[in-house]
């Protein structure tokens, strides 16, 4: 499955990165610790987060996850979305929880 | 220099309601300490008090404070004068939510003075996380003079590397703060050789008297360096 594919499915905003919107995408990793992220997450995975902090978007280049999906309406720094933009980063977003984003992705990738 | 520039009193509600201003220079003065800092979570309440007790027994007492950024990282902040302490404890609080403080659960806050005589009890919880990122608090701190350094990054819990993974460059961060339970910062850099390039202040974190500058630590600098001068 595509990014586009989940962002239309899931009802995604693009916060950033809608260029690169044919990644394919394999598994998910839920996480807002990032030293966490950075030893667990896996390339491709659609990675679910509140946190917002530019670190982000080292992280999601370093873990090669296919984006970053900010749950419950968070919203990024402009310089994180700059830098996301820079970095070929896609950042998307949603006002549901990670719990419910977690469930409709499993629903359409099973 | 024998320091200790982060210590919790009683404003901080975890910090032990023995923790009053003549206790901590007190203990700051048998230990040898020439100079410390009060850096209560999200607050500058309880500087002043300690300021006039230090002058008693000779101890410098400098402003701090330790706030708490949104990404739930601590930074260790302190400040030239009590004036520009208060200037950015006014702004921290601001950003604080309005929590109310569960005593029973988090502890008192209690404000004190000069005698170590309750003077008042803060309502807002100063153990929350503030709105503002860690890239504001630091442009806060310095644009108004101050120093700021990531507390206790070994730690797993409010610590920047925890948290955020690395030191974000964008902070432009000098120092970095490494808890006593570090035993050796050279065998901890080798672990973190991404840490090489930041300066190393060790504190004791007490939020207890006994913990008060249990290790002994040298200032590496002159106290003007911290702020830049």
């Amino acid at each position: 499955m595509k990014v586009s594919e989940l962002a239309a499915a899931l009802d995604l905003k693009y916060v950033s990165g809608a260029q690169a919107q044919d990644r394919e995408i394999s598994g998910c990793y839920i996480g807002d610790l990032l030293s966490w992220v950075m030893g667990r997450a896996l390339g491709g995975n659609v990675w679910i987060t509140i946190m917002s902090n530019i670190n982000i978007v080292a992280v999601a280049s370093l873990t090669e996850a296919a984006c970053v999906l900010l749950a419950e309406n968070v919203v990024p720094d402009e310089n994180v979305i700059k830098k996301a933009e820079m970095q070929d980063v896609i950042i998307l977003s949603s006002g549901k929880t990670a719990y419910e984003l977690a469930v409709k992705l499993y629903d359409i990738t099973k | 220099m024998k320091y200790d520039f982060h210590l919790h009193s009683a404003l901080s509600p975890c910090g032990d309601s023995d923790m009053t201003p003549n206790n901590i220079v007190g203990m700051a003065y048998v230990a040898g300490v020439e100079v410390i800092a009060i850096t209560d979570h999200n607050t500058v309440g309880n500087v002043r008090a300690a300021q006039i007790a230090g002058e008693k027994l000779g101890i410098k007492v400098l402003a701090g404070m330790e706030i708490e950024t949104a990404e739930e990282v601590h930074v260790l902040t302190i400040y030239p004068t009590l004036d520009i302490a208060r200037q950015v404890g006014k702004i921290v609080y601001e950003h604080l939510p309005s929590v109310k403080n569960k005593p029973e659960i988090f502890g008192h806050q209690y404000y004190m003075n000069e005698n170590d005589e309750i003077e008042g009890e803060e309502e807002k919880l100063l153990i929350s996380p503030t709105t503002l990122s860690i890239e504001d608090v630091f442009n806060i701190v310095k644009d108004a003079g101050g120093f700021a350094a990531p507390a206790h990054i070994d730690r797993h819990s409010y610590s920047v590397l925890t948290n955020l993974g690395f030191i974000p460059e964008e902070l432009n961060a000098e120092w970095i703060e490494i808890s006593y339970r570090v035993d050796s910062v050279k065998e901890y850099m080798k672990s973190r050789p991404d840490l090489a390039k930041y300066k190393v202040l060790r504190n004791s974190d007490a939020h207890y008297l006994k913990d008060i500058a249990a290790r002994e630590f040298h200032l590496p600098c002159e106290i003007e360096e911290l702020f830049g001068k």
